[in-house]
């Protein structure tokens, strides 16, 4: 095969990933619904009651996973804003608009069901330690890029400014991370981890991992579905996008 | 003449001829740290507790009102172009004009902060660590805020969009300083602080130029 033929920049049109689109979006909402319905089975259901904190630890399943995603999320966004100043792909500042409010709301999450999670566990809503604090910046820089794009009128410079935003902001996301190995804390370490087993029993880390899998999936599905309205949106101009929504041309 | 030094000496010319914007920055601290006793109640070792955090707070939000103005008048008489369109490196023009900053708006606040530390009744061990945190922790406060005021040039509502952006950022530097004093005054080793300080300084002392002239670049264009 000639090497020449696969263009790795096929999809990096808005054009010809418009399609692609409509064809991802309920592949993602299935499989988000299928893991929904296994995870939260096995996290009421199978998972059994925990000896200390009671039916309590089952926010777990929600509160990890959101946690995981708000980090992830943000690195993925990061990702996209350097794709996007490096090839210059208009894609790519679409993708990073799309995941932020996604990435905020499951930062908002982590956090409110982290105070739920405390009150009856700590006995407190809130405490100003690491992960709590360094959690609470990564909402705020979610918030701040978001501000920043909705304030620019010219899509491309706002694609270009929430991109060395959202670039500078990274530096936070080892800081959550490894907040709880640096510095000890209230909140308890890493439950989940490469190189050990982990410290709690199977079916409450199966649980976890369908979550996790279904926040996963809800993730890129709503990502996707709000590309293809900021792509309509930018693309509102060009002959496909109005015979897509029906436009008289 | 060296461009950087060249630069510096420009913008601090400039802030010499108009001083008045310069001294509200310092005027705002020093009102901010002077709520602080009235709004909580002038219990000496209540003051005494809260004022390394005190003074941080202050300085942040001081050290934030001069930022908009790093950019700001450049860009709307063409310099900032002229800039990026010279044959010097932006990268040393721009950390001129952020060095300049922290001269202008920073030090100032390093030298100020021993006589509001004496307003708060805070000993002379614990002061000499709040001068040398601020010594350390004000120019990491110009250079992240040179990116957020590159990045908010010419935009809609942008004094307070640069709040939103630059605090969450500052927030690393508050901990840390304002921490060594902490663990001063609870008997602990300050140096830890210190050094995680010095790390975020060379860290944004490299990092910033480049992020700022990238930002500034997108803007002009």
């Amino acid at each position: 095969m000639n090497f020449r033929l696969l263009n790795w920049f096929k999809y990096a049109s808005p054009g010809t990933f418009y399609p692609l689109l409509d064809k991802m979006i309920p592949l993602f909402w299935i499989l988000t619904a299928i893991f929904a319905g296994l995870g939260l089975w096995v996290s009421f259901f199978v998972a059994p009651t925990d000896a200390v904190q009671g039916d309590g630890y089952r926010i777990i399943f929600i509160h990890v996973p959101a946690s995981w995603m708000s980090m992830f999320i943000y690195i993925v966004m990061a990702c996209w804003a350097g794709l996007g100043l490096i090839f210059n792909t208009r894609l790519s500042g679409m993708m990073a608009q799309a995941l932020a409010p996604t990435g905020a709301l499951m930062a908002f999450l982590s956090l409110w069901t982290g105070a739920f999670w405390g009150k009856p566990m700590w006995g407190t809503w809130w405490i100003w330690d690491a992960r709590l604090t360094s959690e609470l910046i990564l909402f705020f820089l979610y918030l701040g890029f978001i501000a920043l794009q909705a304030s620019i009128d010219d899509p491309r410079r706002a694609d270009k400014a929430g991109a060395i935003l959202a670039l500078v902001g990274v530096v936070n996301i080892p800081i959550i991370y490894f907040s709880v190995t640096w510095w000890n804390t209230l909140h308890q370490g890493a439950s989940v981890s490469v190189n050990t087993a982990p410290s709690m029993a199977h079916t409450m880390l199966w649980g976890m991992l369908l979550m996790a899998l279904c926040f996963w999936m809800y993730s890129i599905a709503v990502a996707l579905m709000r590309v293809r309205v900021i792509i309509l949106e930018r693309e509102s101009h060009t002959e496909w996008a109005k015979s897509r929504v029906g436009v008289a041309i | 003449m060296n461009p950087l030094f060249g630069m510096i000496r420009r913008d601090l010319l400039l802030v010499m001829r108009r001083k008045s914007e310069t001294l509200t920055a310092l005027f705002f601290f020093i009102v901010v740290m002077s709520l602080f006793p009235l709004g909580i109640g002038a219990d000496p070792v209540l003051l005494r507790k809260i004022a390394p955090g005190a003074i941080w707070v202050a300085a942040l939000l001081s050290s934030m009102l001069g930022l908009q103005r790093m950019f700001a008048a450049d860009h709307t008489d063409g310099t900032l172009e002229q800039m990026v369109l010279s044959p010097t490196p932006l990268y040393l023009l721009i950390s001129g004009k952020i060095i300049s900053h922290w001269i202008v708006s920073g030090l100032p606040l390093v030298l100020l902060a021993p006589l509001m530390a004496i307003q708060f009744d805070v000993d002379v061990g614990a002061l000499k660590i709040v001068v040398l945190a601020l010594l350390l922790g004000t120019p990491i406060l110009s250079l992240i805020g040179a990116i957020g005021a590159a990045l908010t040039l010419g935009v809609r509502g942008g004094g307070v969009l640069l709040s939103l952006l630059v605090l969450p950022l500052y927030i690393p530097v508050l901990i840390f300083g304002s921490g060594a004093v902490y663990a001063y005054s609870s008997g602990l080793d300050v140096s830890g602080h210190f050094s995680l300080l010095g790390a975020l300084l060379i860290m944004s002392g490299i990092f910033s130029p480049l992020a700022t002239t990238a930002a500034i670049r997108v803007a002009i264009e």
